[in-house]
């Protein structure tokens, strides 16, 4: 194993006192997220470090809470893009064709409507839940990830090894799961990477907007909601869960792009 | 550069359209103890120093030509583009000295670099076709190194081309400057690009594999080009190749590179008549496998009928009216060049390319067109070799699985008595046990295409497909692999389909042949006729484009020639 770039390390420790705290909340946070325990926009004290929100809630603590609820939403929410993106854009690149051209221009129909205004309009008239969110944000971001398998497979179709694999007569599972998937995983997972932190922002601007997770769960977004008005009397409880998305943002973002150095170099490119 | 600079060097332009008379003897290039060294990243690992190049020395005197020949990895390129201090790829020269008619260029400054090359030393690069901008017509970037560095007009330039584009046998000379790179065919642009090479009247030229990746008729007219333009304008070359017979043809000396050092230097004579060293004896004699040709026995193993096929899209019938045949534990080699459509037979035979017309016979059953209509049986008995072994195998897969995968496929076998099997096939292979747990990229190229052998060969086939298996690999290598094929058609039974362009190999391993031109059968029969005259004027032309190991060869060649190659 090389040795972690700076930069890398930084964004793998960042990555991982945020999950950490997300998955540990119940430990961690000193309050519960919806008690309501002293004065509107107290400042920070040693009883609340970040003072407390524009109800008089523990402020520290819903960020604890309000992490991992993003978290949480924007992990099941990049494995479902994952799992429905790439397992048709291999088939598209397999199958090719009438199912290449189908699914594809599918796609192209759903990715020409921008991501946030289709989130609006399905979630106006359906339930937000969780699992609504989830759905909703992981179908839309899907459509990236087919783009992304469909053009990685299609390189690794027309490689002599999957013809020889076809004419001994294998079937697409073993095609897709065994000569294409372990030969395109560096580049998904670094896309992986990327996609969290969209789905991150996302369920942050679907939130802010109030369409997103409703109270008095928040995650970030909706906490920056909550406490928006503070900024005009200069108090900064808005600001922490707006400085918390930009770092996780930036720490998945170096992490990802430390993996995906490291996998080009492995085909020979510039480490 | 300015017009000024022209001359500061004291080489004048006088007499720059005829040809220069170079005094011959004089030292122009030397080169002493060369050593050079370059920075591997390898993945997980700390970089490490590697040595490309160590204690080479050359002697090139004025006008003559010097052929550098080795295997990939020889250092030849390299050592040939330090003859004007340049490392590509980032390699550095490290120690020794090189001394351009006695200037010391290694340590020199860019500016003195910048002086030298595209003007006293000028380089010609193996694919002309990804060398040139498709975007510019040939004249211009023929006469740009000349109009920059030498400082002459445009105009003068131009007619000098001109007068090396007829010197080179371009058609239209006058007018083929006008035209861009992807009008004219490789072999043209390969002639064009010497042109360009030639043009700024250089001391010394350097032919990095200039007619490799040409087809073997064209090869000819390119090397004979090239000979007549070195001899007529009186420069010094560095010829490198990895072909001894190639060299042979247009150098007056040899030197034999292995692993980056110097193996062997001699006259062309000498190497070729009269090699001092093993390897140099293995490689002048590595052409000359004995093969008994068989009789053809009474019932065909596979059998093509009046096979006539062309891509979806395509207007054009790739595949005429072909029928051949193939008899158990016999080799039928298909021999033609790029585009005669012998691996489109190929696709054909495995399903890949469903025919218009005709039939597929396998074993007296009759094959369906398509891949999808085949049974297992079917797939298992004919089996498939490629010419890139390294794109054939999964990168993610060890060779245990690779050859594994047919026997778990097509006979179920499973654990020990797959792992059993996996290791008496890499026994037969040549390769040991250990093998097994290797990725494809920790293998040589030789040993890659073994495991593509011993995957095909674990299906227990009648029948095995070789598309051009050897031509990736180098001469040596590529001879252990035909001589395994041999010797396992001898264990095995298995016959061959042997698809190539090089007759070489044909007559190596052939016990029938097929000669495709332009789609269809040109000539067909046992071996032995095949090859007997009277020919047929394409089939002629074939036979004799194939570079014989003696001196003298091609001039006979261009003398008597029945016809022109396509590709001209």
């Amino acid at each position: 194993m090389s040795r972690i770039p700076p930069t890398a390390l930084i964004g793998l420790i960042l990555t991982a006192v945020y999950f950490l705290s997300a998955v540990f909340a119940d430990f961690l946070a000193p309050y519960s997220y919806f008690e309501v325990v002293g004065e509107v926009w107290e400042p920070s004290s040693p009883d609340h470090w970040l003072g407390t929100d524009s109800i008089g809630r523990d402020l520290l603590s819903r960020m604890i809470y309000g992490g991992q609820i993003t978290i949480f939403v924007a992990t099941a929410a990049t494995i479902l893009a994952f799992v429905t993106g790439s397992v048709l854009g291999f088939a598209a690149a397999v199958a090719g064709g009438w199912v290449d051209q189908a699914l594809s221009r599918l796609v192209d129909l759903i990715m020409s409507i921008p991501a946030l205004i289709f989130a609006l309009v399905v979630l106006s008239v359906m339930p937000v839940t969780m699992p609504v969110l989830i759905a909703v944000m992981g179908l839309i971001e899907s459509t990236r990830v087919f783009r992304l398998a469909r053009a990685v497979a299609a390189d690794i179709v027309v490689m002599d090894y999957v013809e020889a694999a076809r004419l001994r007569g294998e079937g697409s599972a073993w095609v897709i799961f065994r000569e294409i998937l372990p030969n395109s995983l560096s580049p998904l997972v670094a896309e992986a990477g990327l996609r969290f932190i969209f789905m991150v922002l996302f369920i942050s601007t679907l939130s802010f907007l109030g369409i997103g997770v409703q109270p008095p769960l928040a995650d970030w977004g909706g906490i920056v909601k909550e406490n928006k008005e503070g900024i005009v009397y200069g108090i900064a409880a808005a600001l922490y869960p707006a400085v918390a998305i930009a770092t996780l943002a930036i720490s998945v973002n170096l992490v990802a792009d430390w993996i995906l150095n490291r996998t080009s170099s492995l085909k020979g490119g510039r480490g | 550069m300015s017009e000024t600079d022209a001359n500061d060097d004291g080489y004048d332009d006088e007499g720059f359209i005829p040809v220069r008379h170079v005094a011959q003897g004089e030292t122009l290039l030397e080169i002493r103890n060369l050593k050079i060294e370059a920075t591997a990243y390898p993945p997980g690992e700390p970089p490490q120093d590697i040595v490309i190049v160590d204690g080479v020395s050359l002697t090139l005197a004025k006008g003559r030509v010097m052929g550098l020949i080795g295997e990939s990895g020889a250092g030849k390129s390299t050592i040939g583009l330090s003859s004007m201090a340049y490392g590509r790829g980032g390699v550095r020269l490290t120690e020794g000295e090189i001394l351009l008619s006695g200037e010391e260029i290694r340590t020199a400054k860019p500016g003195t670099l910048r002086r030298l090359r595209g003007k006293i030393v000028t380089y010609v690069a193996q694919s002309a076709a990804a060398s040139f901008n498709p975007a510019r017509k040939l004249m211009d970037q023929v006469v740009e190194t000349t109009v920059v560095a030498r400082g002459v007009s445009r105009a003068q330039a131009e007619e000098r081309a001109v007068t090396l584009f007829r010197k080179l046998g371009l058609p239209d000379p006058d007018n083929i400057g006008n035209r861009y790179p992807h009008q004219v065919s490789g072999g043209q642009l390969q002639r064009v690009m010497t042109a360009m090479a030639l043009c700024p009247e250089p001391e010394l030229v350097i032919f990095d594999e200039p007619t490799t990746a040409l087809d073997v008729t064209t090869q000819i007219d390119v090397l004979a080009a090239i000979k007549e333009a070195i001899a007529d304008t009186g420069v010094a070359a560095l010829y490198i190749t990895h072909d001894l017979a190639v060299v042979a043809q247009v150098s007056d000396e040899i030197m034999v590179l292995r692993g980056g050092r110097t193996v062997e230097v001699g006259t062309t004579d000498q190497i070729i008549n009269n090699p001092q060293e093993e390897y140099t004896q293995a490689l002048v004699s590595v052409r000359s496998i004995d093969h008994e040709e068989k009789q053809p026995g009474d019932r065909p193993v596979l059998k093509v009928e009046k096979v006539t096929a062309r891509y979806a899209g395509l207007k054009k019938d790739i595949l005429r009216d072909v029928s051949v045949e193939l008899y158990p534990g016999q080799t039928l080699a298909v021999v033609g060049e790029s585009g005669s459509g012998k691996s489109t037979l190929a696709r054909v035979i495995t399903g890949l390319l469903p025919p218009s017309e005709g039939r597929v016979t396998f074993d007296d059953r009759r094959l369906s067109g398509d891949l999808k209509g085949r049974s297992k049986e079917d797939l298992r008995e004919l089996q498939m070799i490629y010419q890139m072994a390294d794109v054939a195998m999964n990168p993610r897969q060890t060779v245990k699985t690779i050859i594994g995968r047919p026997l778990e496929f097509y006979f179920g076998m499973k654990g020990k008595e797959r792992d059993d099997r996996v290791a008496e096939l890499l026994e037969e292979i040549e390769l040991g046990q250990g093998y097994g747990d290797r990725y494809p990229a920790e293998l040589s190229g030789g040993q890659k295409q073994r495991v593509c052998i011993a995957r095909a060969l674990a299906a227990k086939p009648k029948v095995i497909i070789c598309d051009e298996v050897t031509s990736a690999l180098d001469p040596l290598v590529a001879d252990g692999i035909l001589k395994l094929l041999l010797k396992l058609q001898k264990e095995e039974q298995v016959a061959y389909l042997f698809i190539t362009h090089d007759l070489a190999t044909v007559k190596a391993i052939a016990d029938s042949i097929a000669v495709m031109y332009q789609g269809r059968v040109q000539r067909y029969g046992p071996k032995s006729q095949v090859l007997a005259p009277p020919f047929d004027d394409y089939t002629d032309l074939l036979l004799s484009s194939v570079p014989e190991m003696r001196l003298g060869w091609l001039e006979e060649v261009v003398a008597n020639r029945k016809m022109e190659a396509a590709g001209n």
